[in-house]
């Protein structure tokens, strides 16, 4: 056999999509619910989260020789994305005196498989934060154009919430939310207190059963390794798995994307080109319709690498905007531990996998010294003993006195130990803020002009720098969380965060809190944008991206409900625009 | 209603899309895996399979340095009437393979097992292990508590930490461990909220 042939399938189907996590599974399930043939391909392996093959769910630390420590899995053992922020043979790089760290999962249903089901809704004022504050730009969408699929996706996947009427944090169609734990109520008692709001939190999770393909949740705080239930929304067993049921869908695993392939005559779209990641073979397959959903770098990468006559710059990148408005989250976490809670009861209050209140955005921009906001996620409780377990216990064991009011000497050994180790376990609480950045220009991903994957593929280059902004922003965390701290008799661990520790105050380094957004972002004007308000290449219709790299801006909310709700609305779209012989 | 008639009903049965393709007539064929692959266990990747056979495989400590590992770890965690002690919990197993998953862990280690041979030997005149069981529990005591420890003990101290994490984290993290500790969790069940009993002690309420 020659190993350089390119293999050419004989058949054309009527979309492909590449990736198949939370955009390319919607459309997958949208597009083929509604007849058309699909190929749905995947740089990774095959995975279903009830499938015993795959399944982390329910095992213990000492099922692992690690005891889950995340030396092949950046969230350790029992986490369920395969891929993290290195993966061999699939480098990327950074220009000097810049930084970006990117997450991949090589698997059916991507990063959906582990990621923290936060289901937030974008406000109205999500929408339009160029014109509201003048800094970044409004999208070409309202909320109001959005509105009707949130409410079918929530009901779809299944979230859990309140309704709270806060304007900019829209309700939406909510299952029962599980009530706080221990530590959660002292937290919300104290914050409320100082007059931070905490509410339950809207999470992706069947605290009640909507049909009889998903179990309800069963409690085990286990979402990260995926639900051999479904009783957590992941693409893989709610979206890809039903699709592929319908028959109508050709899924290929192990498909590395080259390119999108393009008429010479025309421009339009003709296919997508990949590697076989298990062979190494080039393939390509042909489609009356491309849609991209591998990912906010990944799809700027294969629009870049999709160079021909017609388009120079790569595909749908006559504006030159591919790349550009990288955008991550911002980050910035503390630890404190409770006195109050030494010695606690023992019950089970593993409840949901997360939260069970976090606090929405709460402040008004124009009196602060930043222009954007954040969330607050918290934890705490008596967790299952993971890897690290008790490390430290010698900065912590001095401290505080022991059951009887006596003091003993830091560190130690033998039975003492252990009263300690019980004595400590439960009594920490943690705080997260997760905001929103200012999309820039000068923030982006580009291809590395000296670098190819081990496919052959070329590489990205990233550009990326936080902004005072975002610092002053972490900054703003970190002294809240000292305020809740403190009103809920909580003793911060370490030294605070100053504008020396990590990137300024703690925030994370660009790509760490995985929510990268932004870089084919849609707009009215072809000239400063890729696609249009239906995430259509504006250069090429039978195009379309349907993960979070047409989002404009980000919001203080995580992106996974909204990539929904739009690769629903664009899936929509496209079956209209065919019906109409647009496309 | 079968999946054909729901279409029909939507109106998008074969004529929205025309081309249609069978998927058992489409697609790329994928060649046959030509590698016999070890069995990967349950939730792990075939990666990682192959790498956690091979560390097992592999032999970090000396008999000489695995019977010190051993008689720290139950210093560190001994039996007592709530539990068992830390060689019942596996734990320089544990250890000995974190040695190779994190080969970072591997200097400090084995230097500050020579590091404790050697004090014992200026101190006792013999290794830790054959030392007598006062003389370690003496030198134990010397490195076990770092804000007392003389400074001259520094490299121990760091050192007895780094296997006080070791030992604490294998022994909490094992069967016995758990149950010393009374994680109640990873089980199904309904999450009802904090039992009133509790509330009340912290005086607080859901209503």
């Amino acid at each position: 056999m020659n190993p350089f042939q390119i293999k050419e399938a004989p058949v054309v189907y009527d979309v492909a999509i590449v990736g198949s996590g939370a955009g390319g599974g919607m459309a997958a399930y949208m597009l083929a619910k509604a007849g058309a043939k699909v190929v749905l391909l995947e740089a990774g392996g095959y995975f279903d989260p009830a499938d015993p093959k795959y399944i982390t769910q329910l095992k213990w630390p000492y099922e692992s020789p690690r005891r889950g420590a995340n030396t092949t899995r950046p969230f350790g053992d029992f986490d369920a994305a395969w891929g993290g922020w290195q993966i061999d043979g699939e480098p990327y790089s950074a220009k000097t005196g810049t930084e970006f760290h990117w997450f991949r999962s090589r698997m059916l249903g991507g990063r959906t498989n582990h990621w923290g089901r936060i289901s937030l809704r974008f406000g109205p004022d999500d929408f339009r934060r160029g014109s509201l504050t003048g800094v970044g730009d409004d999208w070409p969408i309202t909320y109001e154009d959005v509105a009707p699929y949130y409410d079918r996706v929530d009901k779809l996947v299944g979230v859990f919430g309140s309704k709270e009427g806060i304007r900019n944090e829209p309700d939406g169609h909510f299952l029962p939310p599980p009530k706080p734990r221990l530590h959660e109520l002292m937290i919300q008692k104290a914050a409320k207190g100082i007059g931070i709001p905490v509410i339950p939190s809207r999470l992706a999770i069947l605290t009640k059963a909507i049909n009889n393909e998903r179990g309800q949740c069963f409690y085990c705080n286990q979402c990260g390794r995926g639900c051999q239930a479904y009783a957590d929304f992941s693409a893989s067993s709610v979206l890809c798995i039903p699709a592929i049921k319908t028959g109508n869908v050709t899924l290929i695993n192990g498909a590395m994307c080259r390119e999108v392939t393009t008429d010479p005559k025309t421009g339009l779209a003709t296919g997508v080109s990949f590697v076989h990641t298990g062979t190494m073979q080039e393939h390509t397959v042909r489609a009356k319709t491309v849609m991209l959903g591998a990912s906010a770098c990944e799809s700027a990468r294969i629009l870049l690498n999709s160079k021909s006559a017609l388009h120079p710059n790569g595909l749908a990148n006559s504006s030159g905007v591919v790349g550009k408005y990288l955008n991550d989250s911002t980050g910035a976490s503390r630890g404190a531990f409770v006195p109050a809670l030494m010695d606690r009861d023992r019950y089970n209050e593993d409840g949901v996998g997360g939260m069970h209140v976090f606090t929405p955005w709460w402040l008004d921009n124009k009196k602060l010294d930043f222009p954007r906001g954040y969330h607050i996620e918290y934890g705490g409780g008596m967790g299952m003993p993971g890897f690290g377990f008790g490390f430290g216990t010698e900065n912590m064991n001095g401290k505080y006195p022991t059951a009887n009011g006596t003091m003993k000497p830091a560190g130690g050994y033998g039975s003492g130990l252990k009263e300690d180790v019980r004595r400590f376990y439960g009594a920490y609480v943690h705080m997260a803020g997760r905001g929103e950045p200012v999309p820039l220009e000068s923030n982006y991903c580009e291809i590395d002009p000296d670098k190819v994957d081990k496919y052959g593929i070329p590489t990205l280059r990233f550009n990326y720098k936080w902004s005072d902004y975002e610092v002053k922003q972490a900054k703003h965390m970190q002294d809240t969380f000292e305020e809740i701290f403190h009103a809920m008799g909580a003793i911060p661990m370490g030294n605070k965060p100053g504008p020396e520790t990590n990137h300024g105050y703690g925030l994370e380094a660009p790509g760490k809190i995985i929510h990268e957004v932004g870089t084919v972002r849609m707009g009215k004007d072809p000239n400063k944008s890729a696609l249009n308000a239906y995430q259509q290449a504006h250069d090429c219709k039978n195009l379309f991206v349907v993960d979070a790299a047409p989002f404009v801006s980000q919001g203080d909310k995580n992106v996974t409900l909204t990539i929904l709700a739009n690769s629903m609305r664009t899936s929509e779209f496209v079956i209209d625009q065919v019906k109409k012989k647009n496309i | 209603m079968k999946r054909r008639d729901t279409l029909k009903a939507l109106g998008f049965s074969g004529i929205t899309f025309g081309l249609a393709v069978g998927p058992a007539e489409a697609g790329v064929p994928l060649p046959p895996d030509k590698k016999v692959p070890l069995k990967v266990p349950g939730g792990r990747q075939p990666f990682e399979a192959e790498r956690d056979v091979k560390l097992h495989a592999d032999k970090f400590f000396t008999p000489q340095e695995l019977k010190t590992v051993t008689l720290l770890s139950d210093i560190i965690i001994p039996a007592d009437s709530k539990s068992g002690s830390a060689t019942q919990a596996g734990v320089p197993a544990f250890i000995e393979f974190m040695m190779k998953d994190v080969p970072a862990n591997q200097t400090p280690m084995r230097g500050g097992l020579a590091w404790l041979d050697n004090t014992c030997r200026k101190l006792y005149g013999k290794p830790f292990a054959d030392c007598t069981r006062a003389q370690q529990i003496n030198m134990v005591d010397q490195i076990a508590y770092p804000q007392k420890a003389k400074k001259d003990m520094s490299q121990g101290v760091a050192f007895f930490n780094m296997m006080r994490n070791f030992v604490v984290c294998g022994f909490y993290t094992s069967k016995i461990g758990i149950e010393d500790l009374g994680y109640k969790g990873n089980t199904p069940n309904q999450w009802e909220g904090v039992p009133e009993p509790v509330l009340k002690k912290f005086g607080l309420s859901y209503t």
